[in-house]
């Protein structure tokens, strides 16, 4: 018998929040990745909503490639409100 | 593709300014196997930890005290689940890291392998050995390794239920019967000098704390989260009305802290060796309670491939 599939669990703490990543762990299939989900990371009401998926199934960025990914955004300064000058008598801008 | 000594330049700056290393990061493999030594351990520690307590969860002296322990030692469990997959983050498998525990390959704290001989020992591991353990844990939650720091986030807060609840037993006990509060008397008798070795032998013939220290995994040394937990300990042990037995501990107000004699180091490396009290008894019982489960995973996934056939 191969291990479990390992599942990456993410919680929402309370309405309004996004869901967070928060662990992982193994579970013979989904069903039973949520069940274990809600006993290891929600013991004490740390969330009213969880979702597990395999993480095989994600695709992440590499920290090689960390600066052709994400150099490109350092450059655009003018994507930032602070960028323009605006008087200081100029109200609610 | 950036060289080797380009990833060394990052990963010793990402270290020189306390930020943290993330699983897909280069990393040395000395660092890694570190991480690997350190978080397995703790984590098999966690798992064996169960033992002890577990041990009186069916004579809890009442509904209220057994519903506490039942909880107290699900949430050991739990620990042991959020660190073995940091663990795994790092390349390892589960499977190979269950097989190095029963297998006697990676070690588990040495304190677990003491036995609890009275319901007073539930309350003194709560509040001596829990106590311990968060001295040695709070500063884990800064270090280096991002997966590691954020399980131990996790883990302390829960610890503090369980030092409190302990404490809070044995405020009960001593306000009991004579006979209680010798029974108080006497756990804690036995396992103070344990708890002083769980921060691990002194610094200097603890040869691997300045390497650790230097890659920001640990963030103290053995001695000073020794004299940190006696100095937290003794107020505690005066308001609850029992001795610590030490004959050496005083306040030595010239270095605003307490003296204390030393642990017997022998017993600390004979018990590490597996001549501790319950070395074999500790690891049979994990072996037989993994065996007894096997039918529980078979089950699990024979139901999962029939489910969702060619996945799983």
């Amino acid at each position: 018998m191969g291990e479990w599939p390992l599942y990456e669990v993410f919680v929402r703490s309370k309405r309004g929040l996004n869901h967070v990543h928060v662990g992982s762990l193994h579970a013979a299939d989904d069903e039973a990745a949520l069940r274990n989900a809600r006993d290891v990371y929600t013991r004490r009401n740390e969330g009213v909503s969880i979702w597990v998926v395999r993480s095989d199934a994600i695709t992440a960025s590499s920290p090689d490639e960390k600066d052709s990914l994400f150099d490109p955004s350092g450059d655009k300064v003018y994507r930032h409100p602070t960028f323009y000058t605006i008087p200081g008598s100029v109200p609610h801008l | 593709m950036p060289g080797q000594a380009d990833h060394q330049a990052h990963f010793d700056e990402v270290i020189a300014r306390h930020d943290r290393i993330e699983p897909r990061d280069w990393m040395p493999d000395a660092y890694r196997r570190t991480l690997v030594r350190q978080i397995a351990q703790h984590a098999h520690s966690e798992i064996i930890g169960m033992q002890p307590e577990g041990n009186w969860i069916s004579r809890a002296p009442s509904l209220r005290r057994k519903a506490i322990l039942l909880a107290k030692v699900q949430d050991e469990a739990g620990h042991g689940l959020y660190l073995y997959s940091a663990a795994e983050t790092l390349g390892v498998s589960r499977d190979d890291l269950v097989a190095m525990l029963l297998s006697g390959k990676q070690k588990y704290s040495s304190i677990f392998n003491y036995p609890t001989l009275s319901y007073a020992d539930v309350g003194t591991i709560g509040w001596l050995v829990d106590g311990a353990a968060i001295c040695n844990q709070v500063p884990l939650c800064r270090t280096s390794y991002g997966p590691y720091g954020r399980a131990m986030i996790r883990i302390c807060k829960e610890e503090s239920f369980h030092q409190r609840q302990g404490y809070e037993l044995l405020m009960t006990m001593m306000r009991g019967t004579p006979e209680q509060r010798d029974m108080v008397q006497e756990s804690v008798n036995r396992f103070w000098w344990p708890s002083l070795m769980m921060f691990g032998p002194p610094d200097e013939s603890s040869p691997n704390t300045e390497r650790s220290m230097a890659w920001g995994i640990k963030r103290n040394s053995n001695d000073d989260l020794r004299q940190k937990f006696v100095d937290m300990t003794v107020p505690q042990a005066q308001a609850l009305g029992v001795s610590l037995p030490d004959p050496s501990l005083t306040w030595n107000a010239d270095r605003g802290q307490h003296d204390f004699g030393q642990p017997d180091w022998d017993e600390l490396f004979a018990v590490i060796r597996g001549d501790g009290p319950c070395n074999t008894q500790r690891l049979a019982h994990r072996r037989r309670a993994h065996e007894d489960g096997a039918w529980v995973r078979e089950a699990a996934s024979a139901f999962a491939a029939q489910e969702e056939p060619g996945h799983g």
